[in-house]
């Protein structure tokens, strides 16, 4: 293995982001020809380390190799000269362009754009024999799906005489169908003598596609292994640094009375855009309905009319009771009034205040309540505080300091102010949207014991999420949105991944 | 964590920015021929060396206390409230109104009635551009600088007609005696020494306190408060929580307006006695500068005015007593607003690094 040089080499690579030391000392050999994985939580560096390697950060120390050369990359430029494509996490397409426009941008031969266009269409249909890259050169980009998209960007990599790929969170919006799609890709680019280095937080696509891995933890490199000589309960400890329970243990639920039905909801957003259209389901007490599907197929859109923060029509009763979906009272604080919980799909943008304290976002939509309050007018921020440091200790919040910023705290604590706040209510229904979206593995854990603790004291749950893993350990029946409709409800223990993602890209035979 | 110590973002950037401001301005009075030292030494004399001073300083901060909390809880619920100059003009015929048609028995009963003229005057005239923003999206910033101007109107209109006292100018009639406000002249008087003499500063001073103070406990221990800053600092997340966008920016502009209307109590009803055509004087526009300043703080507002209303008095001993020309002394002034409030980030990020440096240097 010592005659052929690494593809990519990185030596001691440190870089620091004010006080906080997001690469510490990385070294990384990348066989060519090879899958590499990098896992690690989120904010364990692994986005810094391949934003150095891609030029976008300069290193504070280290050193590159590509193919055994010392190389600086001081710009994107140079990452692309030394043959190195990303395709990132967020895609960095021209919406109204076409796939060939987009292909071609920024790598225009000449000032005129035909013969650059020609060429790029030749090549194009080369690189889709070759790697099953099929894409449609004239379609518009706004108008293909996500899946397309990210073969447009593997392509402007492939385009630009790459040899090295690396992706950033590839699956993280696609279904199971296109994900395994994009793994035959890679599997074709590696036979064709590519490099892969991806990146991700799912342990179960680096042990299915990987040939090495890379474990990352508190912007340290903590191990590489050969993938078939670990195993995912094993990379979990090297991530997180202690044991780590990967399946959610539940006893068998104890359904109740109905607390929520939806009858014929139908929302139109303000664009004009039908995005529920139609559906009709319940949920019971201590059970917990899963609803999959791909992210934008109208389950953020349910949640808001639930929440109370988007107009609707139909019914949805709670309790016996029908919600005002136009007028007056379908706003977050009647919602609350009826004994609706609600932890956001976006902690960030609607969970919480990220300038406020954790003790004002303790209070967050609640703050009209009669425990908070000193008088009429004063609202009561010592009892608010104190509540504050309850919470924090019950739902293990570290650092459990209330006077603290909200963005201050990681992802995963964030999480649970959030869900403290919200499960603490004792609510009837508990609305939660991407409980684990960016929340670390340890925490992870805790939080699905939560939300299975809350079921088994006979409330109601409707979880939305797009990990499939997720729905299936959590739920106690799945329904599966695609397009604004239910395509069908299964029960978790007669379904697999395949069926719910083949109901996710819309196949179905049945109807809801 | 947040990159510098509390102290230094209060206290410490707008001190330097001061310090670069009046470096700026003792070069350009150098480059007139004029010694800066001289012309600072006029300056604080002025403003500061005598009790008639301190009125007059005193006097020009009560005016942007008032215009100052305007601008700032307006940003707190993230509205940038540009009318805080025609909100007061509209105040000042609030005041008007009260103190010419209602038979006032003692100015104590004079000052509540042309406060709640003045404020709902003022708050009528921010309501406008409000409820455009709240139901139209029509940007506030547009809108309250064109009602700056509708309000420049209005007040003409009514100067020169029904309002307006017999003679050539176009202001309104003397306001009765019961109305005036005691000054500062009348307060401190202790028989031998009368302090203040001849100073404009009236009782309207610590109404400006007090609103200080009330806006404080507003924004930071109030239920309304809590709404506006969560609404300022996220909508998504506030419509989350239930707070309505229409509410709090309708509540939140009507309250700018009031304060910025109530400017007129100080001016109108303390100082002029009677109200005169372009009687705000730019006041409402140093309002933002003081907010910039005062980060949006009652009691950084308090300060900045104070500053602003040093600025004031020792700009116009200058103008007196020095050959600077009238004009520098509006650049001066512009040097301040502008290091202070427009380039805060020129004198944040050096700092901030600076610290950061520190930080890493001890660890």
């Amino acid at each position: 293995m010592n005659d052929i040089a690494p593809a990519i080499e990185l030596k001691g690579i440190s870089k620091a982001f004010g006080p906080v030391q997001a690469n510490k000392d990385i070294s990384i050999r990348v066989m060519p020809g090879t899958i590499h994985g990098i896992i690690g939580e989120n904010g364990a560096g692994k986005s810094t380390l391949m934003s150095i390697l891609y030029g976008f950060y300069k290193a504070d120390a280290g050193e590159i190799y590509i193919s055994g050369r010392k190389t600086a990359i001081p710009d994107s430029q140079a990452a692309i000269a030394a043959g190195i494509g990303m395709v990132f996490q967020h895609f960095k397409l021209v919406e109204n362009f076409t796939v060939l426009e987009n292909v071609v941008l920024g790598a225009e031969d000449s000032a005129l754009l035909r013969p650059s266009l020609a060429r790029a269409r030749r090549e194009l249909k080369s690189l889709a024999e070759e790697y099953e890259l099929n894409v449609d050169p004239d379609a518009l980009i706004e108008e293909v799906g996500v899946g397309m998209q990210q073969r447009v960007e593997i392509l402007k990599a492939l385009y630009r005489k790459a040899d090295i790929l690396i992706l950033d969170e590839p699956t993280g919006v696609l279904t199971p169908a296109e994900a395994d799609h994009l793994f035959r890709i890679l599997e074709n680019l590696k036979r064709e003598g590519k490099t892969i280095i991806l990146i991700t937080h799912k342990l179960r696509e680096i042990m299915e596609i990987t040939d090495t891995v890379s474990v990352m933890r508190r912007g340290e490199m903590t191990a590489t292994v050969k993938t078939s000589e670990t195993s995912p309960p094993a990379l979990a400890e090297l991530m997180v640094g202690r044991k780590v329970l990967l399946q959610v243990d539940k006893a068998p639920a104890t359904i109740g009375r109905e607390i929520l039905e939806v009858k014929n909801l139908n929302v139109t957003d303000d664009k004009g855009v039908h995005r529920v259209k139609g559906i009709s389901f319940d949920v019971h007490a201590g059970e917990i309905l899963g609803i999959a599907g791909v992210a934008g197929n109208g389950q953020s859109e349910l949640l808001e009319v639930l929440g109370g923060y988007e107009k609707a029509t139909g019914t949805i009763i709670v309790n016996g009771e029908e919600l005002d979906l136009t007028g007056a009272k379908s706003d977050g604080q009647s919602r609350r009034a009826r004994g609706i919980s609600h932890v956001p799909e976006d902690r960030q943008r609607e969970g919480l205040i990220m300038d406020f304290h954790a003790w004002e976002n303790t209070a967050f939509g609640y703050h009209h309540d009669a425990e908070y309050q000193r008088s009429r007018l004063f609202m009561d921020n010592a009892a608010i505080r104190k509540d504050t440091e309850e919470k924090m200790a019950r739902f293990d919040v570290r650092p459990p300091d209330p006077s603290l910023a909200a963005k201050s705290f990681s992802g995963g604590n964030q999480q649970k102010i959030v869900l403290a706040r919200e499960i603490e209510q004792n609510p009837d229904l508990l609305l939660i949207g991407q409980p684990t979206r960016g929340v670390d593995i340890g925490a992870i854990e805790f939080i699905h014991q939560q939300i299975v603790a809350l079921r088994d004291q006979g409330k109601a749950i409707l979880l939305v999420s797009v990990e499939l893993e997720e729905i299936l350990s959590l739920s106690d029946r799945i329904a599966v949105m695609f397009d604004g409709k239910i395509m069908g409800e299964r029960m978790p223990q007669n379904t697999d991944e395949k069926e719910l993602g083949l109901l996710m890209a819309g196949m179905n035979g049945e109807t809801a | 964590m947040d990159v510098m110590p509390k102290w230094a973002d209060v206290i410490l950037i707008p001190l330097i920015s001061i310090l670069l401001a009046a470096i700026l301005s003792a070069l350009v009075i150098l480059a007139i021929g004029e010694s800066p030292w001289a012309a600072l030494k006029l300056m604080v004399d002025g403003a500061l060396g005598s009790t008639y001073g301190w009125g007059y300083t005193l006097y020009y901060a009560t005016n942007f206390i008032f215009t100052g909390l305007a601008v700032s809880i307006a940003f707190h619920a993230r509205l940038f409230n540009i009318g805080g100059e025609g909100q007061a003009l509209i105040g000042g015929l609030g005041v008007a109104i009260i103190c010419l048609f209602i038979p006032w028995p003692h100015w104590s009963l004079a000052l509540l009635g042309a406060a709640i003229g003045a404020a709902v005057f003022g708050a009528a005239w921010a309501a406008i551009p409000a409820f455009l923003q709240a139901k139209r999206g029509s940007h506030i910033v547009i809108t309250t600088i064109m009602f700056n101007f509708i309000a420049a109107a209005v007040l003409n209109y009514f100067l020169i007609g029904a309002l307006k006292a017999p003679g050539m100018e176009p202001a309104t009639p003397k306001f009765p005696e019961a109305t005036h406000l005691p000054s500062f002249q009348d307060m401190f008087n202790f028989g031998e020494t009368t302090f203040f003499r001849g100073a404009p500063a009236n009782v309207t001073f610590f109404v400006a306190l007090a609103a200080c103070v009330a806006l404080w406990a507003l924004i930071w221990k109030t239920r309304l408060g809590y709404e506006i800053r969560s609404f300022g600092h996220s909508e998504s997340a506030a419509k989350y929580a239930g707070i309505s966008p229409t509410k709090i920016i309708m509540v939140t502009m009507l309250i700018s307006g009031a304060l910025a209307g109530m400017m007129a109590i100080n001016n109108v009803q303390g100082e002029a006695e009677r109200l005169v055509l372009n009687a705000v004087e730019g006041a409402g526009f140093i309002g933002i500068a003081v907010a910039l300043m005062g980060r949006s703080h009652p009691f950084g507002v308090l300060l900045a005015a104070l500053l602003f209303g040093f600025l004031y008095q020792g700009g116009a001993e200058l103008a007196l007593w020095t050959s600077i020309p009238r004009e520098l002394i509006i650049v001066i002034q512009a040097l301040v607003i502008l290091f202070t409030g427009a380039l805060d980030n020129m004198v944040r990020m050096p700092l901030e690094r600076l610290f950061l440096a520190m930080r890493r240097a001890k660890t």
